[in-house]
């Protein structure tokens, strides 16, 4: 996993549901590329092809919300889509992305700031987000979390801890 | 130590844990649904081979059961051999119904314990006084294989409920108006307990209502403490096996405090598309609906079953309903055809299906574009039953059978 990770934002607002990110009838699928083809359909008006260029997403509180599918996390990659900033994530959302290998950042301050399109420069290993001149900080995870997440996910860390 | 604080201190090997801190938690049971394929592939990927414990898995093939595609069957297949190959024993098939309500009938689930599993539902196991939690398909690979995860310990939050429920009020539409009040992530990452004078009223069924709904303000788990009618439910249920309520400790620190009087609340409905966005029955009432679905592990429990057929005895579905009744596992579906629940619903003009989670896993009726449903279950999320230009209303079913009824969202307290 790259520590720093750079491009440009797609807004959504609170409470995106894991149903509007997967729906339940494509979860007979668990690779990338078929998920990330129905990512986000439910909302209509263009989605996925529509987020195809934009690197980040960037929502407000509670992100990921409703069923615990891993999916969720997996489709988001799927559409080539590097990391998520939010003001807050649901805990079921948090821990799939972080064993999905998904780089996941709580930051209401920049969710207050940026606008689509925007170009943000995300600091995983220093906390910190740019966007123009513009630094907003955010928490660390606990170290023995962060080492999943950088090591791809955890049936990457899983195999490593085998390995052993 | 608050429940959630002793429970986690106690799986962790840890004498006392805090809010914040995060600990290595042993699970006592980690339960797999119709997902068990994805977590079984995780193991073949990365070439493992060995269970830290057969005996703390379980596994319940519940959502589109029995399979209607090819690809369902192959799944299930796989989750079906896994369990044989690997001696699992609390294994049921697609005809035993939803998963968290097979365990608890089957006393796979007792007070104190700790189960993690591939269902944000996971929390209904509260309803016992049981810390319950969600988690994704690859984490379930990784505690079959070391047999633990790690956990943050939650904050918690006390929600005292006094009084009584009026007539046609239920603890869904308690759960309704307190998901509406604290919003969808008004309890993110707490757990919570409740207490109060209402509580030893409340059967361990309108319990499970609770604990179930609660994952809809946002919680990792919910207790209701075990009592009198909690050992009642377990009793012939847990074999020769001993358990150990976990109580609050009297100088447990709460975070926030809520208090509920149930007699003040009225039949309460959620609208499309999110649970918070929940509305008193006369504000919504009038409602056409061309679908009613009583099912799920929110509301599909015999009690519930037993709720609408009081409804609807005597009287009959509106012509321009369809009314879906799922019962929640095969023994409430028994139960219910013993004590003629069934046959009430089915003369009533219900259908009714196998046991499971039906149309809430999207395994049969569907919407089409502009209809509109009234569900027991605990989502209304968009395009959650096929069509996102459809709509999904919830409610507790004995709105949904006064509803029914009339063809458009009812008021249950006008049906005797």
């Amino acid at each position: 996993m790259e520590s720093v990770i750079q491009g440009k934002i797609y807004k959504f607002g609170h409470n995106i549901n894991s149903d509007i990110i997967i729906p339940g009838r494509y979860l007979i699928y668990i690779d990338q590329e078929r998920l990330g083809q129905h990512a986000f359909e439910m909302l209509g008006e263009g989605f996925p092809g529509k987020l195809r260029g934009f690197d980040i997403l960037v929502a407000g509180r509670n992100f990921g919300c409703g069923s615990a599918r891993e999916q969720a996390a997996t489709a988001i990659q799927g559409l080539g889509i590097k990391a998520v900033v939010a003001c807050s994530f649901a805990r079921t959302f948090y821990r799939n992305a972080i064993n999905d290998g998904l780089p996941i950042v709580e930051c209401p301050e920049l969710y207050d700031a940026a606008a689509e399109g925007d170009e943000i420069r995300i600091d995983l290993a220093g906390g910190k987000i740019q966007k123009a001149a513009n630094e907003y900080s955010f928490p660390q995870m606990p170290e023995s979390v962060r080492r999943i997440l950088e090591l791809g996910g955890l049936a990457e860390y899983l195999k490593a801890q085998l390995a052993r | 130590m608050t429940i959630a604080e002793k429970i986690l201190s106690a799986k962790s090997g840890n004498s006392t844990v805090r809010p914040g801190e995060i600990v290595e938690a042993y699970p006592d049971l980690v339960m797999s649904h119709t997902a068990t394929w994805r977590s079984v592939s995780v193991m073949k990927r990365i070439g493992a081979t060995k269970l830290y414990d057969p005996e703390r898995l379980a596994i319940v093939l519940d959502h589109i059961s029995p399979a209607k595609t090819e690809k369902y069957a192959a799944d299930q297949q796989t989750s079906r051999n896994f369990a044989r190959e690997h001696g699992v024993r609390k294994f049921y098939d697609v005809d035993a119904g939803i998963a968290h309500l097979v365990l608890m009938e089957a006393g796979h689930i007792a007070p104190g314990d700790l189960i993690v599993g591939t269902d944000s539902h996971c929390t209904i196991y509260g309803s016992l006084g049981a810390l319950g939690t969600g988690i994704g398909y690859t984490e379930v690979t990784s505690v079959w294989l070391t047999g633990k995860l790690w956990m943050k310990v939650p904050e918690t939050f006390k929600i005292t409920l006094d009084g009584r429920f009026g007539h046609g009020v239920f603890s869904k539409d308690l759960m309704l108006y307190l998901i509406g009040k604290l919003g969808a992530d008004g309890c993110g990452y707490k757990s919570v307990e409740f207490y109060g004078s209402a509580i030893p009223e409340l059967s361990v069924s309108e319990r499970m209502t609770m604990a179930n709904l609660a994952m809809e303000m946002g919680v990792k788990c919910v207790f209701v403490p075990p009592d009198e009618k909690t050992a009642e439910y377990l009793r012939g249920r847990l074999a020769d096996r001993p358990y150990h309520p976990v109580y609050a400790d009297a100088g447990a620190v709460y975070e926030r405090e809520i208090e509920v009087e149930l007699s003040e609340l009225q039949p309460m409905v959620a609208c499309p598309h999110e649970v918070e966005n929940t509305k008193p029955i006369g504000e919504v009432a009038g409602t056409h609906i061309d679908q009613a679905f009583l099912g799920s592990c929110a509301n599909a429990k015999y009690e519930d079953l037993a709720i609408a057929a009081k409804i609807l005895k005597g009287r009959h579905v509106h012509p321009g309903v369809r009314l879906i009744i799922t019962p929640g596992s095969k023994k409430i579906m028994l139960e219910a055809m013993n004590s003629g629940v069934l046959q009430t619903l089915l003369e009533a003009g219900g259908m009714v299906t196998n046991p499971g989670c039906g149309a809430c896993a999207g395994d049969g009726g569907m919407l089409a574009d502009g209809e509109v449903c009234l569900s027991t279950a605990n989502r209304n999320f968009l395009g959650r039953l096929g069509s996102n230009k459809s709509s999904i209303y919830l409610s507790s079913p004995a709105t949904l059978a006064a509803s029914a009824i009339q063809g458009a969202i009812a008021d249950p307290r006008e049906f005797e």
